[in-house]
């Protein structure tokens, strides 16, 4: 299925791997020069610097290997639900950007079924959702979690509505495209049957715009993630990838912060391939035309 | 024979950025049910522009025309037309047989009922065996077949087809036309063709409308004198040429092969 595709990506990731353990020796050499002045140490081998440098306990970069070795230790080795897991952090991130992405994608369909139907709703919405996008994710965040937490919701439901802030508009965007996307000769044909304008919706429309949906929800979903860790921050750091982010700097727990970084970036590509398969799935069963 | 069309004085004129163009001007027309009618001219003489009138996809903005008695409009809302168009424009993600079903489908038939129907009309066009292909499995003829089974599968008796086999290849295209003479034999619809080409006219055709452009109007209305039986080789008889030729002439006078 890949064939060929193996030797490429190896190669591209040795040399991300190799960079990276370059730049982690030279950011890391300061504090090590530091640490054996400190301690008194005036002799060492080139080998014998690099392999500490590289395994500091608070590096300003740590090695690729001590990043595996905190998410193997924070993953397989803790229970998923004690709060030192970094499966239960992702959890409680995932929970809230699947919500968020859910009512997101819900939202934005709904919003460019009344676009591509009202004349008024065309003109009078789309330059609030295109203005919507303009105000910065992290100066809105936490107004929406303190403003929820007054009226008493608290828990999963504001960091969703971050995620949902953030997703609906591609799907808004992405669908009234969709939604107008059927050829003339198609609307000419539903109308010489003169279907009703919710056959015109489910029988061209709506089949039509579907390329359009998975486009746009593989990019609600991703931006739906950013969204819930964002959210995580100006609560006070409880639980959530966005807490680990924020306790990590805190305290200067730099394989913290990455661990949760890549943790966060498997979960996102974890979950647009999710969209692509279930893109896939629908294509097939829409008869598989060759694009 | 009772009138199926009937236009009177019909005339649409575009607005556009370059000024008015008058599709159709003062067109007078009749057709009676059973009749095969070509619509045949040169680019921009209101073939198309007629055909769409018909089936109130475009508004006339001067003169009358009924259809079955009715507006155009009334007559759409009561299903009275199949209409071909110049592409298949079959849906890419039905199959053939879900694509056939469609027209039943928006008008509420029940089930048997669509597949009865599906069946028949798709054993029509010869595309029995095809049902379960999607679109982009057949060839362009056979598209344009399963186009034409759809126009045909909620029975309407008047069937406007604007150049329906435009695209395809002459031997494509002349095994179409007879097997459309057949169609139109067996089910002795109203049929109303749009063509840029003679021979096509001529050999389908009870009767021949020839237009001419700017402004679209009609030059000349010919009854053919060939007989219902047509094998293709009808084609090389004398009358059938004298018919041609005169269709020629039409053209001619409508001034279509300058500029």
């Amino acid at each position: 299925m890949y064939q060929g595709k193996t030797l490429p990506v190896l190669t591209v990731l040795g040399v991300i791997l190799a960079a990276w353990y370059v730049f982690a020796v030279v950011l890391n050499t300061p504090w090590q020069l530091g640490v054996y002045e400190r301690s008194g140490v005036t002799e060492w081998s080139n080998a014998q610097f690099i392999s500490d440098t590289l395994n500091q306990k608070r590096p300003v970069l740590p090695s690729a290997h001590q990043v595996a070795v905190e998410i193997w230790n924070t993953t397989v080795l803790k229970a998923p639900t004690s709060r030192r897991s970094l499966v239960f952090h992702a959890w409680i991130t995932l929970s809230a950007t699947l919500l968020g992405f859910t009512i997101g994608t819900v939202l934005g369909i709904m919003l460019a079924v009344g676009i591509v139907h009202s004349r008024a709703m065309d003109k009078s919405l789309m330059p609030w959702i295109v203005a919507s996008q303009t105000i910065p994710i992290l100066a809105i965040a936490p107004m929406i979690i303190v403003v929820l937490n007054a009226v008493g919701i608290s828990g999963v439901l504001p960091k969703a509505l971050i995620s949902t802030y953030l997703s609906f508009f591609p799907v808004a965007v992405g669908m009234v495209k969709g939604f107008r996307a059927p050829e003339q000769i198609q609307l000419d044909l539903m109308h010489t049957y003169a279907a009703s304008k919710a056959q015109l919706f489910w029988k061209l429309r709506w089949p039509t715009s579907l390329p359009y949906l998975f486009t746009s929800m593989k990019i609600a979903i991703a931006i739906s993630l950013v969204g819930a860790i964002v959210g995580e921050l100006p609560t006070g750091a409880v639980a959530g990838l966005g807490a680990r982010l924020l306790s990590g700097s805190y305290y200067g727990q730099t394989v913290q912060i990455w661990s949760a970084l890549f943790m966060a970036a498997a979960l996102a590509a974890i979950l647009v391939s999710l969209v692509g398969l279930a893109q896939r799935i629908t294509e097939k069963r829409m008869g598989g035309a060759p694009a | 024979m009772s009138t199926v069309i009937s236009a009177n004085k019909l005339s649409l004129t575009f607005e556009t950025n370059d000024g008015p163009v008058h599709a159709l001007a003062d067109v007078d027309l009749e057709i009676n049910a059973g009749e095969f009618v070509s619509f045949i001219g040169p680019s921009g003489c209101g073939k198309t522009t007629f055909l769409r009138v018909v089936a109130d996809l475009e508004q006339p903005t001067g003169g009358t025309i009924s259809v079955n008695g009715m507006s155009p409009d009334e007559a759409r809302l009561k299903r009275a037309y199949g209409y071909v168009f110049q592409a298949p424009a079959l849906l890419p993600w039905r199959t053939v047989e879900k694509n056939a079903a469609l027209p039943l489908e928006i008008m509420g038939k029940d089930r048997a009922e669509i597949a009865e129907h599906v069946k028949r009309t798709l054993e029509m066009v010869n595309l029995a065996g095809f049902e379960k292909k999607f679109p982009w499995q057949l060839s362009g003829g056979m598209q344009q077949r399963a186009s034409i089974a759809r126009a045909l599968a909620f029975d309407a008796d008047l069937l406007l087809m604007d150049e329906p086999f435009g695209a395809l290849d002459e031997i494509v295209r002349d095994h179409l036309n007879e097997q459309l003479l057949k169609l139109w034999a067996d089910t002795r619809k109203t049929i109303c063709f749009v063509t840029h080409s003679i021979p096509e006219a001529v050999y389908l055709s009870t009767k021949i409308v020839v237009m001419s452009p700017r402004p679209g109007r009609v030059i000349d209305v010919i009854q053919s004198s060939l007989p219902a039986e047509r094998p293709l080789d009808i084609r090389e008889t004398p009358e059938f040429l004298e018919i041609a030729h005169r269709v020629r002439e039409g053209l001619k006078a409508g001034h279509s092969y300058e500029e």
